[in-house]
């Protein structure tokens, strides 16, 4: 370390010094160690405590009999139950559902967005924060407001009706089999500014003299875009997909707030399955089991990802 | 981060010279989805504003013909949060301050202190701590949150067995104090990552030159980072702010009644079984809700977009 060279003068002291400058050297490590050991221990020592519950028969409290890959098992075969569904067997198609819209329909309007702001417009000033507001509600703020927006009694439906189009129908937010779509259009409502904001700065960061050179070229606005701008913005792509399918994966709250408690499992995700599997059904075993399969799911996108960024940056 | 400033500042480029009917395209769809946006919270504010009679009889888009602010004084201080004694979200809304305030602080300080460390103070396997801590931040909750009920548990049990010889729990089994320690754990991942990538740019040959000049660990944090690093702290006590104060997860697992956060009480004042529901109500909870964040959106957006940037495409 650099102090030691500095300051680990020969002199009569020379020892006392150099002891002192040895514990000076440990102090960064000191300081990091208490943060580290945390992450360690809560983030790391809990996640296998997880997988090792997952291989136990608990239920109410936690167990410590192993029973193998039972629980396993019971998910796998829960996948294709589907008549009638099982919960999890609802919370995978679900998570498709809503993990596919919320993804394609986030990317879609945040690149629109973010071209169209492009376009050297007077008021972007007005219109970004617009765009982004909602990311700063919580869940919860935001299902609620959704929750109220759609209900066929007094939302849109309502409204439409007092407008004068009586046959218009748009029950969703209460009919079970389309609950999950009205999460999807919250999520996406909540979202979409930020993917706006992040396709925005990849656009801005578009090398001027391309663009130039393209425009000489006698290319059009469309072609631009379509041929080279886009292409440049490919890692800007990934790190949206990435952010919104993990965004995706550990939706919670919305699902609860949209649907009112997620009335009988009808807009059950992987998340609210563990979560009453572990906390109300008393089978801890086969919860944690599915927060396990969560983990990897998440672990999966994200570590190559990770490493990747990092390997980047050294170069 | 520096992909953020260029959001912040648009560089105008020369594009074919569009037609009037292209522009007016352009303008009217940004028009069209900035109204998208603003209509949820609009619709909102103008719920909370009616009487119950005129939000269930009368169209959502309609202004309120009686403008009433009863409904914010009743979510304040009256209403009824599913089944426990406390009137009104007010002590909630306190809850959320104290939990978020301290869970702020010391993430904030201790990423800050973990940065220095990881970008000045360099040791081997630097690089595999780092990527250790920012995988901690993408990870499912339902992964951790068995282990953690396990550990707060007994740190419950201690605090009655230390009530019952010292008649003080120090803290323990706190909900306040468990959410903190929740929040500041899961939080650490991001506050290194931002403190990191901001320090990583710091130049080191300042922080050599005091090393010189015999400065210590901390007086070099104290005198020489911490006067460089306002951008960044501002930008993670903006995160970190919103982040704590929208979670639900944590809140409505580990604290339960008179000592849940503003999100959870207002998830159970919107889901209330019993009586009328007063739509009128449950929106002026939710902008309650929603309001310390948003503020802080209104004041300090270019921050909070560059938290988000920094948090999901990192550099």
């Amino acid at each position: 370390m650099a102090v030691t060279t500095v300051s680990g003068a020969v002199t009569d002291r020379g020892r006392r010094i150099t002891l002192r400058t040895r514990l000076q050297g440990l102090v960064p490590k000191l300081v990091l160690a208490p943060s580290f050991l945390l992450v360690l221990i809560f983030v790391y020592g809990f996640n296998l405590w997880t997988v090792f519950l997952s291989f136990t028969n608990s239920r109410a409290f936690t167990s410590t009999k192993l029973i193998g890959f039972a629980n396993y098992e019971k998910l796998w075969t829960w996948t294709f139950e589907s008549d009638p569904p099982s919960s999890w067997y609802t919370a995978i198609v679900n998570i498709g559902i809503f993990g596919g819209l919320y993804i394609v329909f986030c990317l879609a309007l945040g690149l629109t967005l973010a071209i169209l702001l492009d376009q050297k417009i007077r008021g972007e000033g007005i219109l970004r924060p617009i765009y982004l507001y909602p990311l700063a509600l919580s869940f919860i703020v935001t299902g609620t407001a959704w929750k109220l927006f759609l209900d066929p009694g007094i939302g849109l439906e309502k409204a439409v009706h007092d407008w004068g189009w009586t046959s218009f129908k748009f029950d969703w937010v209460v009919n079970p089999r389309m609950m999950i779509y009205c999460v999807a259009i919250a999520g996406i409502w909540q979202t979409s500014g930020f993917v706006m904001a992040m396709f925005l700065a990849g656009l801005r960061g578009v090398d001027g003299e391309i663009l130039k050179a393209a425009q000489i070229d006698g290319a059009s606005t469309y072609a631009t875009y379509r041929r080279i701008v886009i292409p440049i913005m490919r890692p800007v792509f990934l790190s949206a997909i990435i952010v919104l399918a993990h965004m995706a994966i550990k939706s919670y709250d919305l699902v609860l707030s949209v649907t009112g408690k997620n009335p009988g499992g009808a807009a059950e995700l992987p998340s609210t399955f563990m979560y009453s599997y572990t906390f109300t059904r008393n089978q801890m075993g086969v919860g944690s089991t599915s927060a396990v399969i969560m983990l990897m799911t998440i672990a999966a996108i994200m570590i190559p990802y990770l490493y990747s960024e990092l390997r980047e940056k050294r170069q | 981060m520096t992909a953020a400033d260029l959001v912040a500042a648009p560089r105008r480029r020369n594009y074919s010279s569009q037609s009037i009917v292209t522009r007016v395209v352009i303008y009217g769809l940004l028009g069209f989805f900035a109204i998208i946006y603003l209509v949820p919270l609009i619709v909102m504010v103008m719920t909370s504003l009616k009487p119950l009679d005129e939000v269930t009889g009368g169209n959502m888009f309609a202004l309120p013909k009686s403008l009433t602010f009863a409904p914010w004084t009743r979510a304040w201080g009256e209403a009824a949060i599913g089944v426990s004694d406390t009137a009104g979200i007010s002590g909630y809304f306190m809850n959320s301050i104290k939990m978020v305030v301290p869970a702020v602080v010391i993430s904030t300080l201790l990423g800050a202190l973990n940065g220095y460390v990881l970008t000045k103070w360099r040791f081997p396997g630097h690089k595999l701590v780092f990527g250790m801590m920012l995988f901690a931040c993408f990870i499912p909750f339902q992964s951790v949150i068995i282990p953690m009920a396990v550990i707060l548990g007994l740190l419950g049990q201690i605090g009655n067995q230390l009530i019952d010889t010292f008649g003080f729990s120090f803290g323990f089994g706190n909900p306040t104090v468990n959410l903190v320690l929740c929040h500041v754990v899961y939080g650490l991942g991001f506050t290194t990552l931002f403190f990191r990538n901001y320090y990583e740019a710091f130049p080191t040959e300042l922080v050599k030159a005091a090393m010189i000049d015999g400065a210590s660990f901390f007086q070099i944090f104290r005198r020489v980072l911490l006067p460089n690093s306002t951008p960044i702290i501002i930008v993670t006590v903006i995160y970190q702010f919103t982040n704590i104060w929208n979670d639900f997860l944590f809140g409505s697992t580990f604290a339960a009644g008179d000592q849940s956060p503003m999100t959870v009480a207002l998830n159970n004042l919107v889901n209330t079984s019993t009586g009328v529901v007063e739509y009128n109500v449950n929106m002026a909870a939710a902008i309650i809700a929603a309001a310390p964040t948003l503020f802080v959106y209104v004041v300090a957006g270019r921050y909070f977009v560059r938290g988000l940037m920094a948090g999901a495409v990192k550099g």
